[in-house]
């Protein structure tokens, strides 16, 4: 559905993305993760026919975005960065109007009008002028209108910005309920909402794609050791030399908490068992003992620590972390 | 109703929700009318003035001492208001990022330039028509030739199309509506004042262009009752031209 091959964009001796190929099949939702400043917008932007890329094709179901612009904007609904509403409007009229430049006239319009108002939950607003609508109205209204038409494919910057985390949860299952039928890419820097609707994850990072997978694989792929948790009631002073002397244990790092204890081994090993063993016998008091999968987020920083040195990681991590109650809440889960 | 129509009707809304036209209506207006009372006035006093010297009933004529130096005068004033008039069009999209919405939507630049031209327009030749009231009713009082005030208000019609146009390219140029009202009235007082560089060249060639391209003495043939093809040519060519460069403009803007 969608086919990117090559393509670079330059401001002037500024390189926003470069030699960026990845491609979306029909009814895949992919997602694009990065910092900000990434890249994520522009490459969005060469998409939705906004502009043109300096080099490179991009082709949107068969057609070129250069070549063929008006047939690219026909088949995506595109939600920009800020959402692209108008103060004066009402949001029926609003609705009205973009379904009116996108040709759609009388019965066909009236019906696909109250389709994607009845999706985003916007009954309640319909009437109201846009410019006197919350920040997260205006974001839903934003997203009916890239709905309106019902393309094959969407190209939704950050849909998620500006919501309350019941709201998140709902566009993220109208997101995933759109797979399927509909290939959607999304941008974000939530890490939980790539995991939670998406099957492929692009990491783009300082204008280049630096990881391209499903999920569950990148932090498989990144993961160089199994990491275990485990606390403890009355650790003595000796406890650490005790449990390094089980084999396949390859380091301990005291945890955050007094008693609690981060275990690395070697990969493919559970050595929870033994561990609880040796607690157990000498009478420490286990509190808990449990293994840390690597998130996405780990996975993320890791790449983007990678890839720009050390400043960016620090601001990667700062951008992650607040975020709110909803991504810290779904790490935790 | 097509994509071009919808844009019209969207941006005549966006004006009557705001205090734009409203104000910028009532200032026309307000100006005009004056304008007419004073030149009014003035004539009346000529005539008074005539009757006291020739004794019995003073034949004035209302064309040469009331509408002529009334549509000279409304030069100036729609130099100063239809900049207003035009000022947000293309700066207002800009800057609340709606216009990448506008350029991601299936329609043509084209279609845009035009629909967004179209409104404005409509906007302007309502409050020309309004104006029309004053010639009326001085019909009820007096006797006056229609055909010159007709071809002037087919100036003030035209002239005030060149003069939206080059808002409307002016607005395309920025983000910012002081900016682009003031471009406009930068580009409409050079392309004036050239008319008194060509005045000063005098009968020469490089004097015959600059006055051409100078609106001045386009729009005065057609105050005086002079329909002149040439003039028309004029007035259609400067509008063609200023809407070609907007739609350079707003596709150019794309590549930033």
């Amino acid at each position: 559905m969608i086919d990117v091959q090559n393509i670079t964009k330059r401001y002037g001796h500024h390189t926003a993305i470069d030699r960026v190929t990845f491609s979306v099949a029909k009814g895949e939702v992919l997602a694009f993760l990065g910092p900000n400043g990434a890249g994520k917008t522009t490459a969005m932007r060469i998409l939705a026919c906004f502009m043109p890329a300096t080099e490179g094709t991009a082709r949107v179901a068969g057609f070129d975005c250069a070549d063929q612009p008006l047939e690219v904007k026909r088949r995506i609904g595109y939600l920009p960065e800020t959402p692209p509403v108008y103060q004066e409007l009402t949001v029926t009229e609003y609705l009205t109007f973009v379904g009116r430049l996108r040709g759609m006239v009388g019965r066909n319009l009236t019906s696909a009008l109250d389709q994607s108002i009845g999706r985003l939950e916007l009954g309640s607003v319909r009437q109201r002028l846009i410019g006197n609508l919350s920040r997260g109205y205006r974001q839903r209204v934003g997203l009916a209108q890239a709905l309106l038409h019902d393309p094959p494919v969407l190209i939704l910057d950050e849909p998620t910005v500006g919501l309350d985390p019941k709201q998140i949860i709902e566009i993220r299952e109208l997101i995933k309920s759109l797979a399927g039928s509909h290939s959607v890419i999304l941008s974000t820097h939530i890490l939980p909402e790539a995991t939670a609707v998406c099957q492929r994850v692009v990491i783009i990072s300082g204008g280049r794609i630096v990881a391209e997978d499903t999920p569950e694989q990148l932090s498989a792929r990144l993961r160089q050791s199994e990491k275990i948790s485990v606390t403890l009631k009355t650790p003595p002073a000796d406890c650490e030399t005790k449990l390094r002397a089980i084999p396949g244990i390859l380091n301990i790092f005291p945890g955050q908490t007094t008693g609690n204890f981060l275990i690395e081994c070697a990969l493919g090993r559970d050595l929870r068992d033994e561990i609880a063993r040796v607690v157990a016998s000498n009478q420490w008091g286990l509190l808990e003992l449990r293994t840390i999968s690597m998130t996405l987020e780990d996975v993320f920083l890791h790449l983007t620590r990678h890839e720009e040195g050390l400043s960016q990681p620090a601001e990667a991590m700062a951008s992650t972390t607040s975020d709110g109650t909803v991504a810290t809440q779904e790490t935790a889960s | 109703m097509t994509p071009v129509q919808a844009i019209i009707a969207k941006e005549l809304r966006g004006y009557f929700v705001s205090p734009i036209v409203y104000v910028v209506g009532a200032v026309f207006l307000l100006i005009f009318g004056f304008l007419s009372y004073l030149y009014i006035v003035f004539a009346g006093a000529q005539a008074i003035q005539l009757m006291q010297m020739q004794g019995g009933m003073a034949q004035i004529n209302l064309n040469d001492l009331v509408f002529r130096n009334l549509f000279s005068s409304m030069r100036f004033v729609l130099l100063i208001i239809l900049p207003i008039l035009t000022m947000r069009l293309f700066a207002e999209e800009r800057k609340l990022r709606t216009f990448e919405f506008l350029m991601t939507s299936p329609i043509g630049i084209n279609e845009i330039v035009a629909g967004k031209f179209v409104s404005v327009l409509l906007i302007f030749l309502g409050l020309l028509g309004l104006t029309g009231l004053v010639p009326i009713v001085l019909m009820l009082f007096s006797d006056f030739d229609w055909n010159p005030v007709l071809s002037g208000y087919l100036g003030m019609a035209l002239l005030g199309t060149l003069f939206l146009s080059v808002g409307v390219f002016a607005s395309a140029m920025t983000e910012n509506q002081i900016v682009a009202a003031f471009v406009s009235f930068g580009i409409l007082l050079t392309i004036w004042l050239i008319s008194g560089l060509g005045g000063l060249l005098g009968d020469t060639t490089a004097g015959r262009i600059i006055s051409y391209v100078s609106f001045m003495e386009h729009y005065d043939r057609l105050v005086r009752g002079l329909i002149d093809t040439s003039d028309l040519v004029y007035f259609g060519s400067g509008l063609i031209l200023m809407l070609f460069l907007t739609h350079r403009i707003v596709e150019s803007a794309r590549w930033k």
